[in-house]
């Protein structure tokens, strides 16, 4: 198989709709036009592929939903509505249509989809987006639908030639045949004669016993190009007249250039330009060293503007603040919560507080931008590539169909690509120069200048019965709202935002009463996306308060879970298959502990054990984790198990270690020597085990990074007795008093 | 000018002795296996190796290396070390998004041909230098001890 390899195509721009017409059959579903669906549309060409480069190939812009096109020269080309940035979706969605299509994935090539809402939009999102673990949720049912209506009318074009019932016929690895007689064609040979056909109205799918690709662990499609370094991500786009920017951003957001002295710079051989805008500089090089070390020689003075004076203090105080004196809008009320409180034996109440956070994907911002009078290309690894075109034909002026987004393999996403700032900020640049220019930050612009993970500051409390079983639960969130950057006008006050309690409204248990509310605080700090932002903070929060609450009980945090879960059986089988094969009840070395998570978002379940230690001194050290996960129908078990690996050490990183802060206004952190992450040495065993299940499919991508800092802080605490509440974990607080 | 010797060939670059060979290899050769991580140092995903020795080229400037044999990325697999760490690498399937995959194979392979059956400290002390972000560590532990077996 190969990504996007055909070096033979011509160039689109040089494909007459005719020529498409002829040479391809192309399929789109739940199509309300017939007709519609062959329009296929020139379209520019991927100019690098994640083969190599110079393979790039060619995108026909499909006129209704058009994943499946099968060349009369025997390619078949599927278009991947998500973004691949390392989750291994152009793997599992290739699969999703070659199931239906009956061809192998060695048979298939993959390429992006153009910014095309009409075809390639989300059906969760009803935008063209990659993130919130919503991929195979979202187009399970439409992919499966393209391939086997692509393989209905190639079937029915063979019965029409050889005048026979396609009841008869059998699809096989891209070959219509008719035993009886002995007869075969291949797809490619039937091109023609599928064009004629009618898109069936009735696509029946196969059930899951019929199943031949998807749930067997199918190696991927995008690796064997990654591990030659011949894949091409956006930072190695290399377009013909190229020039390379490095850029100097105002160190404190929200500021200005004042003034700016380049005439040492401008004397340095290999820079060819410096431009402005706002609130950066750029130096163009013939290289990027050329332009960085231009960019050392400038003096520039920045007016700091309304951010100066910020620190992480006045943050934290601020919305501490408004934690008591804001007004929470209403997430879930059940019972009657005061009646509860009164009746409760006991009552305990607690605050968790969790850090702004960094992506600090390994691939750094970067965009290649070229604007011409005539239109603009983009080259860039984005999850929303119609924000990216819309914006720059804002910036340029130009209509968006004239604004071509060659959407690149991304090395690392977490969300940080879900917003278009700094596409916006290099099509700024580049709509002041003739030549394609590509604009590479380093890494410390990458930190400082990314927006957030939010911070986040929570009060929770529950009452309990007689037994010590939770009667009344209450947990408010305050915290600002990352919907304010995807949302039209911002985010209208007093208006909920459920990405803010996410993972705690919607818990696997079953409380007597409960409230869940919000008090809205937006911070001077800009926000985004991050893997898994509402659960990702939630989880933690519900799941070691509900540690603490079954501690004070004297129960088993498992055990007392386990009475919860009567509404849940998925999460209470989980939780029972982590808990066995973690062998929870054996005992452990002084100073060791196991914690337990569990939770059930994005349509998945998951329980996971840590075993983990404490050093005298507060270090701590992994020892073991324990996965039990249903996820429903899997697609590839091995790509499943990578994102729960994965994501567990991801959300690990980010509670060991991750918290961005503030001093006069600027980031404190930088690169990973002072923004660390977990490296090899660190890491322990890690099993996950899977739950065979017939329900629809559930998300994957974030369901490992939930569940990795409650079931760290929890195994924490029974190697300790010290509660965390604030991350990332303190070490100096797990100290022993003799090593402190 | 200053000429380097790439992958077996030499070559005739026009850079200023500073400018770090991870540059030189992106910019001037195109040669973009080789990733830009962190450029201090501290990723691992710009490694290649300087007559068999893992280095970063993010900080190692040209002026330094003329004479001295590099390889990268593009031309590991032509190595018996390198073919076996990517065929496990493909076995294991250890790649996620794939960025410091490069740098990550660089530094297995540099390990495997000095040691043919390292054990968790010595894949420990050869591979900690280098981030992975999609956190494959698991399976880059094993992908090493397969292609040690191979």
């Amino acid at each position: 198989m190969t990504l996007s390899s055909a070096a033979d195509t011509p160039p689109a721009s040089k494909v007459s709709r005719r020529d498409l017409l002829a040479g391809a059959l192309v399929i789109g579903f739940a199509t309300k036009n017939a007709a519609k669906a062959w329009a296929a549309e020139p379209n520019v060409p991927a100019a690098n592929s994640a083969a190599g480069r110079g393979s790039g190939s060619d995108v026909p812009n499909f006129g209704l939903n058009g994943f499946v096109r099968i060349g009369r020269d025997g390619r078949i080309l599927l278009v991947m509505p998500s973004t691949e940035m390392g989750q291994g979706i152009y793997t599992a969605e290739a699969t999703l249509i070659a199931e239906e299509l009956e061809i192998g994935l060695d048979q298939l090539e993959v390429v992006a989809a153009p910014p095309d809402a009409a075809n390639y939009a989300q059906p969760l999102f009803k935008a063209q987006m990659t993130g919130g673990s919503t991929s195979i949720r979202g187009f399970w049912t439409p992919l499966r639908r393209a391939g086997a209506a692509a393989r209905m009318m190639l079937v029915a074009a063979a019965a029409e030639q050889w005048k026979i019932d396609p009841e008869d016929c059998v699809a096989h690895r891209g070959v219509v045949s008719h035993a009886p007689t002995g007869r075969a064609l291949a797809y490619s040979a039937l091109v023609d004669f599928a064009l004629r056909q009618q898109l069936p109205q009735d696509i029946p799918l196969k059930a899951p016993k019929d199943f031949k690709l998807i749930g067997s662990p199918l190696k991927r499609i995008d690796t064997p190009a990654k591990v030659k370094g011949a894949a091409i991500f956006g930072i190695d786009v290399v377009v013909p007249g190229m020039k390379v920017a490095a850029i100097a951003m105002c160190p404190v957001d929200g500021g200005r250039l004042r003034s700016l002295d380049d005439t040492a710079t401008r004397k340095l051989p290999g820079v060819v330009d410096v431009i402005r805008i706002d609130d950066a500089v750029a130096v163009v090089g013939d290289h990027y060293w050329a332009a960085k070390t231009g960019l050392d020689a400038l003096q520039i003075d920045w007016d700091p503007g309304p951010n100066a004076a910020m620190s992480s203090e006045t943050i934290r105080n601020d919305q501490k603040t408004a934690a008591s004196a804001g007004t929470p809008i209403k997430g879930l009320l059940n019972g009657d919560i005061d009646a509860a409180f009164a009746a409760a034996k006991a009552r305990i109440d607690a605050v968790y507080e969790l850090p702004f956070l960094a992506h600090a994907t390994m691939e750094p911002i970067n965009t290649t931008v070229h604007v011409r009078p005539d239109g603009c290309d983009i080259w860039v690894g984005t999850q929303t590539p119609v924000v990216a075109q819309l914006l720059a034909a804002k910036i340029t002026g130009h209509e968006p169909e004239k604004v071509v987004v060659h959407n690149q393999l991304i090395g690392g996403g977490f969300g940080r690509r879900l917003q278009a700032d700094t596409i916006e900020q290099a099509v700024l640049f580049a709509r002041q120069v003739k030549y394609p220019l590509k604009l590479i930050w380093t890494r410390e612009q990458d930190i400082r200048h990314d927006r957030f993970r939010p911070a986040y500051y929570d009060q929770i409390a529950a009452g309990l019965d007689e037994h010590g079983s939770p009667i009344v639960w209450t947990h408010r969130v305050t915290s600002g709202t990352v919907r304010k950057y995807f949302n039209a006008g911002g985010w209208p006050e007093g208006q909920l935002d459920k990405d803010a309690v996410d993972g705690s409204w919607d818990t696997p248990y079953d409380f007597p009463a409960i409230r869940v509310d919000w008090i809205r605080h937006d911070p001077p700090v800009k926000l985004n996306w991050w893997r898994g932002v509402g659960p990702t903070h939630n989880v933690f929060v519900v799941e070691s308060f509900l540690d603490e609450v079954a501690h004070f009980a004297g129960r088993d945090p498992i055990d007392y879970r386990r009475h919860l879960l009567a509404r849940t059986p998925r999460s209470l089988a989980v939780l029972n298959l982590a808990a066995e094969k973690a062998r929870w009840s054996d005992p452990l070395p002084p100073r060791s502990g196991r914690g337990v998570s569990l939770h059930k978002n994005f349509d998945t379940h998951a329980a996971v054990i840590i075993e983990a230690s404490v050093a005298p001194t507060g270090e701590i050290a992994l020892r073991r984790i324990v996965a039990a996960v249903d996820c429903g129908i899997q697609i590839n078990p091995d790509t499943i198990r990578a994102q729960i690996e994965g994501g567990l050490l991801f959300g690990l990183s980010a509670a060991l270690y991750n918290g961005i802060t503030f001093q006069a206004g600027q980031v404190q952190q930088g690169n990973f020597n002072d923004y660390r992450q977990l490296r090899i040495n660190e890491v322990p065993p890690i099993d996950v085990h899977l739950v065979a299940s017939d329900a629809h499919p559930g998300g994957m991508g974030e369901v490992g990074t939930v569940s990795a800092a409650p079931a760290l802080a929890n195994a924490v605490f029974a190697a300790t007795g010290i509660r965390v509440r604030r991350l990332p974990f303190d070490r100096a607080m797990l100290a022993t008093k003799d090593s402190a | 000018m200053l000429t380097i010797n790439i992958n077996g060939d030499d070559h005739e670059i026009d850079a200023p002795d500073d400018m770090p060979l991870l540059w030189a290899l992106r910019d001037l050769l195109l040669l973009t296996g080789s990733k830009f991580g962190c450029g201090i140092a501290q990723c691992g995903a710009c490694t290649v190796h300087i007559d068999g020795r893992p280095v970063r080229s993010c900080v190692l400037p040209v002026g330094a290396i003329p004479g001295r044999k590099i390889t990268t990325i593009e031309a590991i697999g032509a190595t018996d070390a390198g073919r076996m760490i990517q065929e496990a690498w493909l076995g294991h399937e250890v790649v996620q998004c794939g960025y410091c995959q490069p740098g990550q194979i660089m530094a297995a392979a540099a390990l495997l041909a000095r040691n043919s059956a390292p054990d968790d400290a010595a894949i420990d002390a050869a591979m900690a230098g280098n981030i992975c972000r999609c956190a494959t560590y698991s399976r880059i532990r094993l992908a090493i001890k397969a292609a040690a077996k191979a």
